[in-house]
């Protein structure tokens, strides 16, 4: 039995991508900028990608950009406005619980003269438009705020944050890398300025990316070079993960609905088979505004490490929010945030679910996790009487 | 397609099948110790009889590799004498299991420290019955 319960990680390439994604490379010698027959048929699948991606966030095509994956896609947003607007300012807002490619990236700038305010989230993990807003000061230039959370699922009230940032003219960049083809959204909703994509949470390639960039935003580019992409990320376009992202983000826009109910559904089933069998187990960030396949649990007196270990040896894959896994040996960032105890936060799981997910395996993956928890549990020093 | 595996497989075979595990009554010393890196924390009880460690129990709080040095560390203090069993080195115990991968040797420590915090505790109550 193998089971895969990891696709906040990353997703496998779907068949359809994957099939077109091989055609294009075995078709095509040809550069997208030469301006022969075959470079003209590169540069079709280069557009296609770009409308198809545009499509999928409500966008037009000249609003997209593409980029090596995600974290290029954040870092482009946060360091191209802020050295684009330098002149302007020095402040940045962003809250704790963003992905390091947002963090690190703010923390970056903080090397290079900029103020960043990193709002705290309450318990559930999310962020009180009231504080962005008061956070908002003369130097302001940008707001960083991510759509959903890749550890927890927790979905951010971006557009109430988006209507603030608008009336105070403040440019609002969101990682929306998780929230894409799980919740539905477009960016004029969002009230956003810069919003970050990436393919391989989607069903799409590694390192393929896209930032959507409203029309008017100023960005200072990351690479020089070459005119591709308006010159805001020269180099010669990777067709064919460009072509197979469109087409993941087509796909997935069209299955959205029913593949948040299934998954939702089968989230469900998972908390509540475990919250009957194990006791002494609590639910990680917001129950209403979260994913409908993020489930981030916290099992008492052990630690997250034996957990996935037990799991992987039952064939199934998850992630755990514990140290001991992280390889940075500080409890997960997000959960300590949300003032989550640090014994807590090291006995964190989570279960991210996705397209090839079945009832067998949840039933499964409860079935196992039973005497998983209770072995590591008998070999605790701390248990209930330590509290009681 | 086969991959490698994170711990050796007297790792897993020690995070599977601890030796020695769980709350000892009545022992002779007791070590507490916390990992200051990562938060884990391991309990090491020792009874001894003749200078010499007669028993060794555990109860851990860590990743696989801390629950496995946990395991290593009781099967081989059992028979040593307390001076021995104060030169164990984590190393050793991490050399016993076939090696941690690097990222994980800093687990191996509250094995050792467990240990030589388990022996002064004893060494501390024989002070203090002995006046
Ligand atoms: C919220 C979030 N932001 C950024 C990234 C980075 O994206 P990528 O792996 O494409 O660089 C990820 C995933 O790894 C993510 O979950
Ligand atoms: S003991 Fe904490 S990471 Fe191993």
């Amino acid at each position: 039995m193998k089971i895969y319960l990891d696709y906040n990680a990353t997703t496998p390439v779907r068949e359809e991508v994957l099939e077109l994604m091989f055609d294009i490379y075995r078709g095509d010698a040809a550069n997208p900028s030469s301006i022969h027959f075959l470079g003209r048929q590169a540069r079709k699948f280069v557009d296609e990608g770009r409308e198809k991606v545009a499509a999928a966030i409500g966008a037009e095509p000249s609003e997209i950009v593409f980029t090596g994956g995600g974290t290029e896609a954040d870092n482009m947003a946060i360091q191209g406005t802020a050295f684009a607007l330098r002149e302007e300012g020095n402040h940045i807002i962003t809250q704790a619980t963003e992905h390091h490619a947002v963090l690190n990236t703010c923390e970056f700038l903080e090397k290079h003269g900029f103020k960043v305010t990193y709002l705290p989230v309450d318990g559930e993990g999310l962020v009180d438009p009231a504080e962005v807003e008061k956070a908002i000061g003369a130097e302001t230039i940008l707001i960083t705020i991510m759509t959903a959370n890749n550890e927890t699922g927790v979905i951010q009230p971006i557009e109430e944050i988006g209507e603030i940032t608008r009336s105070r003219k403040v440019v609002f960049h969101t990682d929306a890398i998780q929230a894409l083809g799980k919740i539905p959204f477009s960016v004029n909703d969002l009230k956003v300025d810069l919003l970050s994509l990436s393919a391989h949470k989607v069903y799409g390639p590694k390192g393929v990316g896209a930032l959507y960039i409203r029309k008017g935003t100023r960005l200072r580019p990351l690479a020089y070079g070459g005119h591709h992409e308006g010159g805001k990320r020269p180099g010669t376009e990777n067709v064919a993960g460009i072509a197979g992202f469109g087409l993941a983000c087509e796909l997935a826009a069209q299955e959205l609905v029913e593949s948040a109910a299934h998954l939702s559904i089968l989230r469900d089933r998972l908390c509540g088979q475990i919250s009957e069998n194990i006791s002494r187990v609590k639910l990680n960030g917001s129950p209403r505004l979260r994913l409908p396949n993020t489930l981030n649990l916290s099992f008492e007196f052990i630690e997250g490490e034996g957990i996935l270990l037990g799991l992987e040896m039952k064939g199934i894959a998850t992630a755990s929010g514990s140290a001991c896994t992280s390889g940075t040996l500080a409890p997960s960032h997000v959960l300590s945030a949300m003032g989550v105890p640090a014994a807590l936060a090291q006995g964190s799981i989570r279960f991210s679910l996705g397209r090839e997910n079945t009832v067998e395996d949840i039933d499964y993956t409860a079935k196992a996790l039973v005497p998983i928890i209770q072995r590591l549990r008998d070999l605790s020093p701390f248990s209930e009487e330590d509290i009681n | 397609m086969s991959v490698e595996a994170l711990y050796s497989e007297k790792v897993m075979d020690h995070f599977t099948n601890p030796r020695n595990v769980g709350k000892m009554e009545d022992p002779d010393g007791v070590g507490t110790v916390g990992n200051p890196v990562c938060g884990d924390v391991m309990k090491l009880y020792i009874k001894v009889k003749d200078n010499r460690i007669d028993d060794a129990k555990f109860q851990t709080f860590g990743c696989g590799a801390a629950i496995a040095t946990s395991s290593m560390v009781t099967e081989l203090v059992k028979g040593k004498t307390l001076e021995e069993a104060v030169g164990l080195s984590n190393k050793e115990v991490a050399e016993a299991l076939d090696g941690l991968p690097p990222v994980k040797m800093h687990c191996s420590m509250l094995a050792e420290d467990a240990l030589k915090s388990a022996i002064e505790d004893y060494r501390k109550k024989i002070v203090s019955s002995e006046q």
